[in-house]
């Protein structure tokens, strides 16, 4: 082994921390409320430093860069927020030849520039001489801080929320006068109980043991994950018997704080858990839905359903790039028409070859196999073997904030409600309309059904072919959640066809139960298992079920059954 | 039964014609294996690689190829199948009588070819970042070993970034297993306490990320700067990366610094949710040298795309056929004993500006850069090793192989034992 130094960034001296950087922009904030707004404080000397310190910025490496941003901030020049916050987004950049610093915006090989002294247009110019000026990630935090404190004094309530958040991510002494100043002026109640815990978490530093004692009551049930860290902190035994905390009465009711915290957390890790059980097994049954159906009440073995699903998610890639310009609308559109697609597949593979082998389930698993090798090879050869980029939609990604604690990713909370209605519009369609009814004639009794005049075979593929269309809609499902590629279908089938048998074949309430059930389950083990043991056991506990009831959860009962 | 006829003893003849024709044709060429999968899940990845040899070869031939012979590539498919691997290398070496072999992804696939390279004296030429603990005569590892990526990037997080809690996340196999064993030995000897460490292991192509993402954030949120460091492999990779996104975990709160994904990887996703997480490799395609820059250039042009990538991977493979080229004229030989022996100590430029110099143990010198993750799925670079650093093949943090050491000029051995002062006869483990 060899020693590796760092080259790049051994800058000896301590940089300015973020906090640091906080308060003394805002204190160029109280000023600018004093002097008022329009009126600039005598301009010639802050432009001087301000344009000096954007100077450093081009050369620098990433510690000086921090410090030229502190630079920035003490220079109170007006345009400091908007020159900081192109840094954060990227768009500052230097001329190559006399380092001259701009803001830019990029139009194809050109970029458009914005002199950050007087914030006039500096014109067109070719990208190739300018380079962009690089954040690392300690940057853009130190950055998101600064920008944190101008945003205090916002009007909206949730800017100012988020800034106390961000200014609460590393509290120290700095961002504590910062809060303690914004506490008085505060309106809101959201963002002074913000405030009020990070001065509660600071307060339990105070050499007062009543101010300690008045935090620790004030954190009594905070979620925060900083001041259960805290507290637990206090009433930690060192290893020489002595605690963190000198005062016995703070220690116990720190204690009680902390019991009452753990009791919350545990509570709502359960919920959490509950809640990943579910969205997992509703991407269970939303891939096994359509297998209930063929499988099912058609008994037909497909083993090209994957497939089907993965056509679906495909549908999804191509329709995103038909509208490049509504990725949010493109998801929805895509569920009819990967309905319409998959389900056009499916009564292909019907009309073409299950037909000619109904009754001979081992010919169907092999003909349906060699079927989704095909269609997994026109998917390579069109769309090549690599995995596709479908975009989340904006109102997908990120998270329902329910408290500190909990929270619940919106992508798995769409789709626990998308698998509802569509759970609910496939019963509606068994249940009331009259193709529901003739497949479930046939489903019971085909002799039967077909003696009283029912086209078995029109329904039979409108049967295959609803099926296959679910599938394509829960491909349009997964293309969200996982990869799109021509493998997408395979890592699923054997869990589809798990939860059709477990619940109980022919049943779709069997499959919705069925598949909860495997999902929450498997999520339920995993924290003590590991994700390839759950698996596992999961499997084994199934095999083990079926053993003893081979119809699984809810067999089908009457003389259908008996066929 | 058939009677012998004229027409058919004439058949014959021609044959033997065409054969010695075809004999005396490839006496003129050098032939070049390229044993990379063109089919299955390691299409994605390696069918890159067998554009680079291509090309590679296409100019070496412009140039007049080798010792005034042109060189003639002979591609086979290993579809991704490890035992079939074994199969075209023999195939490779025995029946082309190739001179030499680039190719191979995934560590099951060199373990699978290994035996079939050291019977019957073959070359191998492995472009992958990969675990070490090995060292064979006939493979050179022209990827990094994990003192030239690992142990770095891990050096990075402690120093730079100051993290104090890890987590090693991986896909359950033999890279990720191996790589995490040695880091985990490496923290604890650099003071990492046991409950510090979380290790976590998902299956291959894992999409199912909410629970492990919020142990992260759980473990994260214990008051110490933490970062994880990612083994998982291909695509198991998008869905992490997003759950992180949707879990609001920014690469500034927990970084995750990833072996595995390079610019290709990234080329096939929506990056926006990997903006500052890092990876760390020896090659990245922003880095600005002129020598880079017409390698894009070349790359391009002869792919025929002006939007394709290059990786890490590419740059050993542009390494490990300039050595050999340089190693046939040095040696001028194409025999592989003569060009093992000529390999050790041949410089050749890196395309990151500096100088890549085979060593005894059959590995090479690399500089290691740490980069993040742009939005347009490059890196910035945010940190580089002072100069290079030799790759190990023999990990110095792991009990079984601290004495162990590989030296083909003077101990013509892959795993000599220092202590025991014994070669262990095998040529590999």
């Amino acid at each position: 082994m060899t020693n590796i130094s760092c080259t790049l960034f051994a800058v000896p001296g301590a940089s300015p921390g973020p906090l640091f950087l906080a308060r003394r922009a805002l204190g160029w904030l109280a000023l600018l409320l004093v002097v008022g707004m329009l009126a600039r404080p005598a301009a010639a000397a802050e432009s001087t430093s301000f344009e000096q310190a954007l100077g450093h910025l081009a050369t620098a490496n990433f510690k000086q860069k921090e410090r030229a941003v502190g630079e920035l901030l003490d220079a109170r020049h007006a345009n400091t927020r908007a020159v900081l916050n192109a840094l954060l987004e990227g768009t500052l950049y230097y001329r190559k030849d006399d380092r001259r610093v701009f803001i830019a915006a990029a139009q194809d090989a050109s970029l458009r520039l914005l002199d950050p002294l007087t914030m006039s247009d500096a014109g067109t110019a070719e990208a190739s001489d300018y380079t962009k000026i690089t954040t690392n990630n300690q940057l853009r935090k130190t950055l998101k801080s600064a920008l944190a404190s101008f945003d205090l004094a916002d009007p909206d309530a949730n800017v100012r929320l988020a800034a106390v958040n961000e200014l609460m991510r590393s509290l120290d002494a700095d961002s504590v006068s910062i809060l303690r100043a914004r506490q008085s002026s505060e309106k809101n109640d959201a963002v002074r109980t913000a405030i009020s815990t990070g001065l509660a978490i600071a307060d339990l530093d105070s050499a007062d043991a009543a101010v300690r004692l008045a935090a620790v009551e004030q954190l009594e049930g905070s979620l925060n994950p900083e001041a259960f860290n805290r507290l637990s902190a206090l009433v930690t035994k060192a290893d020489d018997g002595s605690y963190a905390e000198p005062d016995e009465n703070v220690r116990n009711a720190a204690r009680a704080a902390l019991n009452e915290i753990d009791n919350w957390r545990s509570f709502y890790r359960t919920l959490e858990t509950l809640f990943f059980g579910l969205s997992l097994g509703s991407v269970l049954v939303l891939a096994a839905i359509g297998l209930a159906i063929t499988f099912g009440v058609m008994g037909v073995i497909n083993m090209a359903h994957g497939e089907l699903m993965m056509l679906g998610a495909y549908t999804t890639y191509v329709i995103q790039l038909l509208m490049p310009q509504h990725i949010g609308a493109s998801v929805l559109v895509a569920i009819p028409v990967a309905f319409l697609v998959a389900g056009g597949v499916g009564v292909l593979i019907e009309r073409g070859i299950m037909r000619f082998l109904y009754g001979r389930p081992l010919e169907t698993l092999l003909a349906t196999f060699g079927v989704s090798l095909v269609l997994q090879q026109i998917v390579r050869d069109i769309f090549t073997a690599n995995n596709r980029p479908v975009e989340t939609p904006a109102w997908m990604a990120g998270s329902l904030q329910i408290n500190e604690a909990f929270s619940i990713t919106y992508n798995r909370l769409y789709v626990v409600l998308f698998m509802l209605i569509v759970f609910a519009i496939l019963q509606l369609v068994l249940k009331k309309t009259s193709l529901g009814l003739k497949v479930r004639a046939v489903a019971q009794n085909r002799a039967m059904a077909k003696s009283m005049g029912v086209r078995t075979e029109w329904v039979d593929a409108l049967t295959f072919g609803l099926g296959s269309g679910i599938a394509g809609v829960a491909g349009v499902a997964l293309s969200q959640l996982t990869n799109v590629g021509p493998n997408l279908g395979q890592s699923y089938i054997i869990d589809s066809f798990m939860v059709v048998v477990f619940g109980g074949v022919g049943n779709l309430w069997g499959t919705l139960i069925g598949g909860m059930s495997l999902g929450v389950v498997n999520q339920a083990l995993e924290p003590y298992a590991g994700a390839v043991l759950a698996k596992i056991l999961v499997l084994i506990a199934l095999i083990l079920f079926i053993q003893r009831r081979p119809r699984g959860l809810f067999p089908q009962k009457g003389r259908a059954a008996e066929n | 039964m058939r009677k012998t006829n004229p027409g058919g003893l004439k058949q014959l003849a021609a044959a033997i014609a065409l054969m010695s024709a075809m004999a005396a044709q490839a006496a003129d060429t050098i032939k070049v294996g390229v044993l990379h999968s063109l089919s299955g899940t390691m299409a994605i990845s390696e069918t890159t690689l067998k554009d680079t040899v291509l090309m590679l070869i296409d100019e070496q031939n412009k140039k007049g190829g080798v010792m005034g012979k042109k060189l003639e590539a002979v591609v086979v498919d290993p579809a991704s199948n490890w035992p079939l691997f074994a199969e075209k290398a023999e195939q490779l070496l025995v029946k082309d009588k190739v001179s030499v072999v680039f190719g191979c992804w995934t560590s099951v696939s060199r373990k699978s070819v290994l035996p079939v390279f050291e019977k019957n004296n073959g070359l191998l030429f492995y472009p992958v970042q990969y675990e070490g603990e090995e060292s064979s005569k006939n493979v050179f590892y022209t990827g990094a070993a994990p003192n030239q990526q690992a142990i770095p990037a891990v050096d990075y997080l402690m120093n730079e970034v100051g993290v104090k809690r890890w987590v090693l996340a991986g896909t359950d196999y033999v890279y990720p297993r191996t790589t995490n064993k040695i880091l985990e030995a490496y923290l604890k000897a650099k003071g990492v306490k046991d409950e510090d460490i979380m290790i976590n292991y998902t299956p291959f192509g894992h999409s199912n990320w909410q629970r492990i993402v919020a142990d992260i954030k759980k473990f994260g949120s214990a008051g110490k700067k933490t970062g994880v460091v990612s083994t998982i492999n291909g695509d198991a990779n998008v869905p992490f990366y997003k759950e992180l996104g949707n879990q609001k975990i920014s690469a500034e709160d927990i970084p995750v610094v990833a072996f595995s994904v390079g610019e290709e990887e990234l080329s096939g996703i929506d990056t926006k949710p990997l903006v500052g997480h890092l990876a760390a490799w020896n090659y990245f395609m922003s880095v600005d040298t002129p020598a880079n820059a017409e390698f894009i250039k070349k790359w391009r042009a002869f792919i025929k795309n002006n939007k394709r990538v290059t990786n890490d991977p590419m740059e050993a493979h542009v390494i490990g056929f300039n050595m050999w080229v340089k190693a046939v004229e040095k040696a001028k030989s194409t025999e592989v004993g003569k060009v093992i022996d000529a390999m050790v100590g041949i410089e050749v430029p890196n395309l990151s500006g500096g100088t890549a110099k085979m060593l005894p143990n059959h590995h090479l010198t690399k500089p290691v850069l740490i980069g993040e993750v742009r939005a347009d799925g490059q890196f910035d670079t945010v940190w580089q090793t002072e100069g290079l650093v030799p790759g190990d093949a023999w990990s110095d943090y792991l009990p079984g192989s601290k004495d162990i050491e590989a030296d083909w000029v003077k101990l013509k051995c892959g795993n000599y034992n220092t202590k025991t002062m014994k070669c262990s006869g095998q040529n590999y483990e």
